[in-house]
């Protein structure tokens, strides 16, 4: 299908809004009734047409206005955007990544020609066209990480491998979930994980280091991970918490379904080749516990995930103030019925 | 998780005798699509069907990393080995199918470094030809210190010091030249980072000399691929199902492993990246550990084994696979 890109906002107004096809291919990340840590990865392989899996960076119908919130965010806050200088081959390594795939995805949408270190990228949603010669830096209107994830949507963090240890050496963040990139830039992958509760005792971190320090060229993995953010904002940085953090306190028994979203990351890990260090994209997708419940399934599985959630989880994801408004909502959707396996609608 | 990494169907469209020793060998992909780019530094394992015996042996690729259209790598003879270097040099021709794995790079430059030394010791060189390809493309600074045999088996000593002659410097044991590293690395700018490739001797000597003179060990890079070794055939028992496994006089416990068809993890093969640590439930015996992944204490607690390169002799050796 065409996709039919939305205008539409992720502050102030927040117009920001799924169409029923959104909904239906919205990554809901919980498998079961319960949920707790997990190294939960699987190969990145195209599944389910259709799918936010399906493609290997997925555009859809809030991709202009994603990347025009984007700009905004970088306008105000230009070190949302930061790369230490020997990350600059990773950089283009990226570049090659998201060129190569979008323009194989979405041929209709992306076009690149190659004629050696001569390319030629066409952005049709975006309007850009872009003549460059690939690995000179001068000849593209900013660095090459920048450049392109200014036109792709989620975060993106560019991992330096050295030492047994993965290093927060660049990155593009402006939909993040309450992390900082101008804090944890140059941090290991330890430092920029301290915050996070029960799973270091867990030896989480360690099993998921050794797994990221193996991972082969062309062999991406992804997994799911997610959080509760009050109205559809895609910038939830602790530099703007001052902002959005009081809006929780916004929240009635009336709005709760409209106002209070469930944020879901597709979080995917690649090689790169020449630089040998790990792409992060992190690709936030938003969806309000009314449109949740519209799939039964989702409605009776969030309730008892987010009612049985530890304490210490639901502290972490910022919504331990809310719990109880959040699952009263969720309750009259649940009514005990069996659910089935994996997360998608039945 | 899968054993090792993606697979590339290629043929063999070129070898070269570089000298009596060594062999090139280049390889193009089967279908005609292009090869994946890699960084310097990084090997590849090659598959090669000996008989009724799969070898699974790693090279350093030599080519220029943005070279699409293939790989390349050397091969030393080596008389005594298992027998992976005398398959590719008497059995591999031009026009073969053969089998290789994706690019992977335990032996990366940190692009951190303001300048990179590098110690390279005869077929040791083979890595940093793809760096120095790697890094004369992007400005990058490096000096090269290549120590050989003889002029004759200096593999590509002639082309590099012709091409880079400020940069490249080369010893010939014939003629006692030595290389001065004291001396070499009491001279670097803040910020280089040093690199050795070559025998062991060689490699434990820089990694010495540079500690004592008080280089970071986050500075000093290495790579040893240890080629399994022959030793006494051993038995080993899987686990999970009581399955008893024997490893052959000239076979690893990994390769032992495979041939029973159990799908065992690894990515080098050569002791050195950790891919395919193995703990151990029980033995009643000792081990004879040859890797450079665990720690002494892991070796001497005995709980661990990197099948790849480690053999046991003793009673029992129970596994957990």
């Amino acid at each position: 299908m065409t996709i039919q890109f939305k205008d539409e906002t992720f502050h102030d107004d927040y117009t920001f809004r799924n169409s029923p096809w959104a909904i239906q291919r919205f990554p809901f990340p919980f498998h079961e009734d319960s949920y707790m840590y997990s190294v939960n990865l699987e190969p990145h392989l195209s599944l389910r047409p259709g799918s936010v899996f399906e493609k290997t960076f997925d555009v859809d119908e809030h991709y202009i206005s994603e990347m025009k919130d984007r700009a905004r965010v970088l306008a105000n806050d230009p070190l949302r955007c930061q790369s230490l200088p020997h990350m600059t081959l990773a950089g283009w390594d990226l570049v090659e990544l998201i060129m190569e795939a979008k323009a194989r995805d979405y041929p209709d949408l992306f076009e690149l020609h190659r004629d050696g270190d001569h390319w030629h990228w066409i952005n049709k949603p975006l309007g850009i066209e872009q003549r460059f010669t690939f690995l000179d830096d001068s000849t593209l209107p900013c660095g090459p990480m920048e450049y392109i994830t200014r036109q792709a949507q989620g975060d993106f963090a560019l991992l330096d491998q050295r030492e047994e240890n993965l290093w927060m050496d660049a990155g593009m963040v402006t939909t993040q979930a309450d992390w900082s990139l101008d804090f944890d830039i140059g941090m290991n992958f330890y430092e920029w994980h301290a915050p996070v509760p029960l799973a270091h005792e867990m030896g989480v971190f360690q099993r998921a280091l050794k797994f990221l320090l193996n991972l082969q060229q062309g062999a991406p993995y992804r997994r799911l991970n997610w959080t509760m953010t009050v109205n559809p904002l895609l910038d939830t940085s602790p530099e703007n918490y001052h902002k959005w953090g009081v809006q929780k306190t916004e929240l009635t028994p009336e709005n709760v379904g409209q106002k209070q979203y469930l944020r879901v990351e597709l979080q995917s890990f690649f090689r790169l080749p020449r630089s040998n260090a790990l792409v992060f994209p992190i690709r936030c997708y938003l969806i309000r516990l009314e449109d949740v419940v519209s799939v039964p399934k989702w409605g009776r599985r969030l309730h008892r995930v987010l009612r049985d959630l530890p304490v210490e989880l639901a502290t972490y994801k910022g919504f331990i103030r809310n719990r109880p408004m959040i699952v009263d909502f969720l309750s009259a959707y649940d009514d005990g019925a069996p659910t089935s396996p994996g997360i998608f609608p039945d | 998780m899968s054993a090792g990494t993606r697979k590339i169907d290629v043929t063999v469209t070129d070898v070269v005798e570089v000298n009596e020793l060594v062999k090139r060998f280049r390889f193009e992909r089967s279908d005609g699509g292009e090869m994946p780019t890699f960084s310097g530094g990084a090997h590849t394992v090659v598959e090669m069907r000996d008989g009724d015996v799969t070898r699974l042996n790693p090279y350093s690729l030599m080519s220029d990393p943005r070279d699409r259209r293939a790989f390349t790598i050397s091969v030393r003879r080596d008389e005594a080995g298992r027998g992976g270097s005398l398959y590719m040099h008497r059995q591999v021709r031009i026009g073969d199918r053969m089998v290789l794995s994706y690019p992977v790079n335990l032996f990366a430059l940190d692009l951190r470094a303001k300048k990179h030394l590098m110690i390279a010791g005869g077929i040791g060189i083979t890595p940093f030809l793809a760096q120095i390809k790697q890094l004369s493309a992007t400005g990058g600074r490096f000096e090269l210190h290549y120590s050989v045999r003889t002029a004759a088996l200096g593999s590509y000593a002639g082309e590099l010091a012709g091409r880079f002659p400020a940069n490249v410097h080369v010893y010939h044991d014939d003629q006692s030249q030595v290389i001065d590293l004291a001396r070499l690395l009491d001279g670097q700018p803040l910020g280089t980072h040093l690199y050795v490739c070559g025998p062991k001797g060689m490699i434990d000597w820089v990694i010495r000399t540079a500690t004592d003179h008080g280089w970071p060990a986050e500075a000093v890079h290495y790579e040893e691929f240890l080629a399994p070794q022959s030793g006494k055939p051993f038995e080993v028992t899987l686990a999970s199902t009581g399955r008893v496994i024997t490893v052959g006089e000239h076979q690893s416990m990994l390769e032992a492993l495979e041939a029973a068809g159990v799908d065992a993890p690894y990515l080098c093969r050569g002791g050195a990246c950790g891919q395919c640590e193995t703990d151990v439930v029980r033995h009643e015996g000792h081990f004879i550990h040859r890797d450079h992944w665990l720690t002494d204490d892991q070796k001497t607690c005995g709980k661990k084994i990197m099948p790849c390169v480690s053999r046991f002799e003793g009673k029992s050796l129970v596994i957990d696979r």
